[in-house]
């Protein structure tokens, strides 16, 4: 049995249907992240997991307990919210401490609590301060103490990120990984950012219009994505239409090249057209590059992207992204080169919808 | 060096120029009239100083409208703050339809500014002697509004008057504070284990503390101030300060100008500290807001 | 959730009743006039009253003088303290908020005793002088409302920028301040011009202590003597402010409608 279940969630507002029969289970001790463009059900889900939603169908289970009945303020889940939600009348002693008070705890034993979180966020220095007074990366780290402090079975982040600084969202996410780990705590993250999503997840939902279209490992979404939304959201790739020449030694064809595929191609006919997906980092151009698979074409543009160089090379009709890792003596390919791009034919992934 | 000198003080100069009709319009219309009677309640009739009016003021009389003054404005605020408070909080948070808010808050800017004399005659209209409502009591209910010891032109009579303007006046003010509790706020203290009453008592009311505390302030001056309604309502029977001080002026009731002064500095001092604090509660409410 | 919309529900019927039974009284009051029937005897009874007429536009008059003056201070004012006074700006914002700490009755108290006719400035001298008082007056009491529209309305167009751009193209000052500025805080004086409507129509301690003919002193006079006429003319005041506030309404969400918001 595992300790987060979701069985058949639906929701609805009105005629509107957003969230359609969304199953997923989640292990104690795992982060998992829910990752899609707005509008696409992750943050509802989160809500109905929080009660702020009532599902429109399905249950939810904590720990074997249905959650339907119980109202948020006693589901014991903590929370931390996009918009800094801390209470601004409050120090962020005062903040930290709320849930604890609420909970009847002696004071002692809150402010030793209050001190134990606020070390464990490197901000035991600030207790006396208001939200005011500080930035939006310290509030959101009193956010999430306030959030834990309780000890909450479940830990639910609503896009904690979003609306800080690049710079302190890495190491933000960093941090909030860390405490996570530390902790053991169960940990649902909602993001519409997938670098965010793949580098500190267990598990990622993908997910799309109301659907979970993949559930699986940062490893599996990123290399192995299962529809072409997966593939065309998570990260850069090269979406190929190619041709099908022999169905039955899976043989293809991109522009005029040939190419035998390793999985099988399924039930399609010479002449059809099949989705190929391959990232910009999967081949290389350089002298004595491995792999058993190789496509030529003519350079059309180089882009200098800092630690990488993406160009694109023209193919027949399809043009293909690959990327070079930026060295001192590096001299890039220039327009118009005509060069050999080599990968392995594995990396080649079949796009079925 | 002095060319330029004089090119820098002809600007300073001119920059003051912009202003000498404010400045000049400010000091001839509010702030020497104003310091002409602080001062003039410190002097007697042959221009002496003396502390003579401000201890005059401690007589029963005086005392008496001060007393009835303050009750009156205290009573008309606190009671306008929370009926107020309670529909501002109807339209922002009691879910009802949007039509309700929009109505409420365009009728409050009307109410608002619907004071003085023709208050004095809608109140009469309603709760006189021959008042709608006193006629609709007797004969449908069998109450006898003024057996009961009603009366209109009493404590209780104007406090309800004067709330007609107060309660619109605080919906006003209030509003943008309620519209400015965050959503967040409700839904992190629900998830951290509060009901709805501790989310009111431990963090909303608190927010919302200084703004309604202030807008009372500045209720209470201005029922302080008023004085038209009162006036057509009762005449100068009812000795709230503002009809004593207007008895003073056209008739010198009390005797004595300087006195007049005193009570005039009064009646600054109060609503001057009621005002001070609501700038000063203001401020700290603004800081949260950022 | 169900509770808190049934306490909302109360919340509002309560305050529309506090709201509408006095106006509903009000109105049915002032068709009493004739025993047994209702009539809008009282109204023409008001409308035909010379006194009326003539203290309503009298109201009017010096309500129009006021708007007009009041707006020749404030708005050059306002500009000249964000353009270049702005270490000045705490001061005339004090000065502005001064009306709403003293009460209309001691200001007043204060001109008669300083510009009674012996004075240095005998405004209360002559008629004239005194309407010219009392227009100064109603200035002062709509100081506070005039100068926070007016200026509300500044900060969202920027008045440097706009004044380098009319002064690099040849504008001369008048040019600047009636081509440029008025036409771009228009909302702003606006709002200010019916709020100061409403107040100086209905005003009453003022023009009643400068012995002036106004609708406020009127309305008191009508109040002491008569029985039907009194909720008639509160009626009509209501149906003025009302107006005034419409139209406030009006101007404010037309200009919010303008792309110059900050």
């Amino acid at each position: 049995m595992s300790f987060l279940e979701l069985t058949g969630i639906q929701k609805s507002f009105g005629p509107v249907r957003v969230v359609h029969d969304f199953d997923m289970t989640i292990e104690k001790g795992e982060f998992v992240s829910f990752l899609g463009p707005s509008g696409c059900g992750k943050t509802t889900v989160l809500r109905m997991i929080a009660g702020f939603e009532t599902p429109s169908g399905g249950t939810i289970k904590i720990n074997g307990k249905n959650q339907e009945s119980l109202k948020p303020n006693q589901r014991n889940i903590g929370m931390v919210f996009q918009a800094y939600a801390l209470f601004p009348n409050m120090t962020v002693h005062d903040n930290v401490a709320f849930g604890l008070k609420i909970a009847g705890m002696d004071k002692a034993a809150v402010d030793a609590r209050v001190k134990e979180m606020l070390g464990l966020i490197h901000l035991g220095h600030l207790a006396d301060r208001f939200p005011y007074q500080m930035s939006g990366g310290q509030q959101q780290r009193v956010a999430l103490a306030r959030a834990l402090a309780p000890k909450p079975q479940v830990l639910l982040l609503d896009e904690p990120l979003s609306a800080l600084d690049a710079k302190i969202r890495v190491s933000l996410r960093e941090e909030i990984r860390m405490i996570q780990q530390q902790l053991g705590i169960t940990t649902v993250f909602v993001t519409h950012d997938q670098e965010e999503a793949l580098s500190i997840s267990d598990r990622i939902v993908v997910m799309n219009s109301g659907r979970a279209d993949q559930i699986g490992s940062p490893f599996d979404i990123y290399n192995k994505p299962a529809t072409r939304f997966v593939a065309s959201f998570v990260g850069t790739l090269n979406l190929i239409e190619a041709t099908v020449v022999d169905p039955a030694s899976n043989r293809i064809s991109i522009g005029d090249q040939g190419i035998t595929l390793r999985e099988p191609l399924g039930p399609v006919k010479a002449g059809d057209t099949v989705s190929l997906a391959l990232r910009p980092e999967a081949g290389s151009i350089a002298e004595g590059a491995k792999g058993d698979t190789a496509l030529t074409g003519q350079v059309v543009s180089t882009n200098f992207l800092g630690s990488v160089i993406r160009t694109r090379m023209k193919v027949g009709d399809p043009v293909i992204s690959f990327d070079m890792f930026n060295a001192p003596g590096l001299s890039p390919p220039a327009v118009g080169d005509v060069v050999t791009l080599r990968f392995t034919a594995s990396d080649l992934l079949i796009i079925r919808e | 060096m002095s060319a330029k000198q004089a090119i820098d003080l002809k600007k300073t100069a001119i920059d003051w120029l912009g202003i000498l009709p404010f400045l000049l319009f400010a000091v001839m219309f509010l702030i020497a009239p104003t310091l002409y009677l602080v001062t003039g309640a410190f002097l007697n009739p042959a221009g002496e100083f003396t502390f003579d009016n401000i201890s005059g003021l401690f007589t029963d009389k005086i005392l008496a409208s001060y007393w009835i003054s303050i009750k009156v404005s205290l009573a008309s605020s606190l009671g306008g703050a929370f009926i107020g408070f309670f529909l501002a909080w109807a339209v922002v948070l009691g879910g009802l339809p949007s039509w309700i808010r929009s109505s409420l808050l365009t009728f409050s800017g009307v109410a608002s500014n619907f004071a003085g004399v023709p208050l004095a005659f809608a109140f009469l209209a309603t709760l006189g002697r021959t008042g709608l409502v006193t006629l609709l009591l007797r004969d449908w209910f069998g109450i006898n509004l003024y057996a009961t010891g009603f009366n209109l032109l009493s404590f209780i009579g104007l406090t309800i008057t004067y709330m007609y303007f107060q309660i619109p006046l605080m919906v006003l003010i209030i509003t943008p504070a309620l519209d400015g509790l965050k959503k967040e706020w409700r839904e992190a203290a629900e998830i951290l284990g509060a009901t709805n009453t501790q989310y009111w008592t431990k963090v909303a009311l608190p927010i919302l503390f200084p703004s309604i505390l202030g807008t009372t302030l500045l209720l209470f001056a201005n029922a302080f101030g008023a004085i038209a309604t009162a006036y057509s309502l009762t005449g100068s029977t009812f000795n709230i300060v503002p009809i004593q001080l207007y008895a003073q002026i056209r008739g010198d009731v009390l005797h004595n100008p300087n006195l007049g002064y005193a009570l005039a500095l009064g009646m600054i001092v109060i609503t001057g500290i009621s005002n001070l604090i609501y700038i000063w509660l203001r401020m700290r409410a603004e800081r949260w807001q950022k | 959730m169900k509770t808190q919309k049934i306490g909302a529900w109360i919340a509002i019927l309560f305050g529309a009743s506090y709201f509408i039974i006095p106006l509903i009284a009000t109105f049915e009051f002032s068709l009493r006039m004739r025993r047994g029937e209702y009539t809008f005897d009282a109204y023409r009874s008001v409308f035909s009253d010379v006194q009326f007429r003539e203290s309503f536009s009298y109201s009017i008059v010096m309500a129009i003088l006021t708007i007009v003056f009041g707006i020749l201070l404030v708005v050059p004012t306002a500009y000249w303290v964000r353009l270049r006074l702005p270490q000045m700006r705490p001061v005339v914002e004090f000065i502005t908020l001064m009306p709403l700490v003293i009460p209309a009755i001691v200001i007043v108290f204060g001109y008669l005793r300083l510009y009674n006719s012996s004075s240095f400035i005998p405004f209360t001298g002559s008629a004239r002088g005194t309407d010219l008082l009392l227009m100064f007056s109603f200035m002062t009491l709509s100081l506070p409302y005039m100068y926070r529209s007016v200026d509300t309305a500044m900060r969202t167009i920027d008045v440097a920028t706009l004044t380098e751009a009319a002064q690099s193209l040849g504008a001369s000052w008048p040019t600047i301040m009636f081509k440029c500025i008025f036409p771009n805080v228009m909302s702003g004086v606006l709002s200010g011009a019916f709020i100061t409507f409403a107040i100086v129509i209905g005003e009453f301690t003022m023009p009643s202590l400068l012995n002036r003919p106004a609708f406020g002193p009127y309305l008191q006079l009508i109040g002491a003597n008569r029985a039907y006429e009194p909720p008639a003319l509160a009626i009509i005041a209501f149906a003025i402010t009302w107006a005034s506030m419409a139209l406030l309404q009006l101007v404010s969400r037309f200009s919010k409608s303008a792309p110059s918001k900050p």
